[in-house]
């Protein structure tokens, strides 16, 4: 026994009838189990990983975006909300999951409150550091000009701050890819759903297991790449570094 | 059973099982601070090496990049799978977690100090240990310190998940609700919170005390 825990479904054991040497020996990666299983495991669960870190991220982003307008704004709310938000982060993911389903039920909305919840703190400080970040020349430059205090926002302080909040961006759907197979503790739904499943057999399904988490770590180095390109896509003036 | 009362109860657990807590909450801080420790010693000379050398930048870049993507639970569980259920399968687990933000801060901590500075030391006849220790390593302190408290907070947070696969300490509460409740559940978070928190408070105040040594002083 190792003493892992399954929320639902328990553990699944391997049919061995037809198993390969490499199945019977536990491999660390047995080719013909993840072909078989890529269709009824594998593929449903990226899918469902997928669209929970969309989705996490998305609303994620929509909220952390309107508290660094807030914080931004009004500097003295800057301070409370950037604590609200550390101290959202240092909840450990496995309690949170926990704590949501009384309100939230077994359901995918509990999965997405907490991942929401872990990405406000990376967002949040990098959309305010970003804005602020403007240089006093450029925005003395921008009143110069006879720009409005909401054109100065939309044409200088916020085009600037592309790089930090896409960077900020990057970390948070990185970190959400990898904290939701956690989720899967709670809830079986995701990439976790697998590696939970393969830690349930008394030796750990160890295919399973290296399969579902490598997975997670492409997906994630995936969407990193993905929205390294998209920066450099949407700010054009900083090609040259 | 609504948040407030649940906040109520959590509470209460902790004023009824104060000494359990402790005694749990010892036992995560001593997981998380060896790892946090190893991960140091290993992931510091790295960076510095490297950042005072002005290469490898695609190994610093990587490690960040990579060591957020890492799924705790599937690192934990691969160690697990080859080393069994005990203290040090967790602990390696914490130190692949804490090394990447260490390495990453403490390379761009030395490979941004401004060069003319190091030119200008190197001119004055300092050795290269002697430029690193007495120039570069000063002045990219805050940034080093800045890595640990990231590294810290992400080690803690992670050596709670290594409650479910018997690394014991406040984990253990967590992953245990059938025993100990939600509130159980919930005291134990905000513990863990609570010694994440006072961690990267410490950190954040040498890192501050560091800035203020580092200021020019008019």
């Amino acid at each position: 026994m190792t003493g892992w825990r399954v929320a639902d479904g328990g553990p699944v054991i391997p049919s061995f009838g037809h198993a390969s040497q490499c199945l019977k020996e536990n491999g660390w990666f047995c080719t013909d189990w993840i072909r078989d299983h890529w269709g009824d495991t594998l593929q449903p669960a990226l899918v469902q990983h997928i669209e929970l870190t969309l989705i996490a991220v998305a609303i994620g982003f929509a909220i952390a975006f309107l508290l660094a307008l807030v914080g931004f704004r009004f500097r003295l709310l800057d301070p409370p909300l950037g604590a609200f938000t550390d101290f959202l982060y240092t909840l450990p993911s496995l309690a949170l999951f926990q704590l949501l389903v009384p309100i939230t039920g077994l359901t995918v909305t509990t999965i997405e409150v907490a991942l929401v919840a872990f990405t406000l703190f990376v967002l949040y400080r990098n959309i305010v550091a970003g804005l602020r970040s403007v240089p006093a020349e450029v925005l003395e430059s921008a009143r110069g000009m006879g720009l409005t205090r909401t054109q100065t926002f939309l044409r200088v302080e916020l085009p600037l701050a592309v790089p930090a909040i896409m960077a900020g961006l990057r970390i948070a759907t990185v970190s959400t890819i990898s904290i939701a197979t956690v989720a899967a503790f709670v809830i079986h739904y995701g990439l976790g759903a697998p590696i939970f499943d393969a830690l349930a057999e008394p030796d750990i399904f160890r295919t399973k297991l290296v399969a579902a988490g490598a997975l997670a770590i492409l997906l994630a180095l995936g969407a990193d790449a993905l929205l390294t390109v998209l920066q450099r896509v949407l700010t054009p003036w900083n090609r040259l570094r | 059973m609504t948040l407030a009362s649940l906040f109520v109860d959590a509470f209460r657990f902790i004023a009824d099982n104060a000494s359990f807590l402790l005694d749990k909450a010892a036992e995560t801080a001593e997981l998380a601070f060896v790892a946090f420790g190893i991960a140091i010693v290993v992931a510091m000379p790295l960076g510095l090496w490297l950042g005072h050398r002005h290469r490898g930048l695609f190994i610093a870049l990587g490690a960040s990049s990579l060591g957020r993507a890492l799924p705790s639970i599937a690192l934990i569980g691969f160690f697990v799978a080859i080393l069994g259920v005990g203290f040090w399968n967790t602990t390696i687990a914490l130190v692949v977690i804490g090394f990447p933000p260490i390495l990453t801060n403490t390379y761009f901590a030395v490979e941004g100090v401004d060069r003319d500075v190091v030119e200008a030391a190197r001119g004055m006849g300092l050795t290269e240990a002697q430029i690193l220790r007495r120039v570069e390593l000063p002045l990219g302190l805050p940034l080093i310190l800045a890595g640990l408290r990231i590294a810290a907070v992400f080690v803690i947070a992670t050596a709670t998940i290594a409650g479910i696969a018997g690394g014991g300490g406040l984990g253990e509460v967590i992953a245990n609700q059938p025993a100990y409740g939600l509130a159980g559940v919930l005291a134990a978070a905000l513990c863990v919170s609570a010694l994440a928190l006072l961690t990267a408070g410490l950190l954040a105040l040498a890192q501050r005390a560091a800035y203020r040594r580092m200021a020019p002083s008019a």
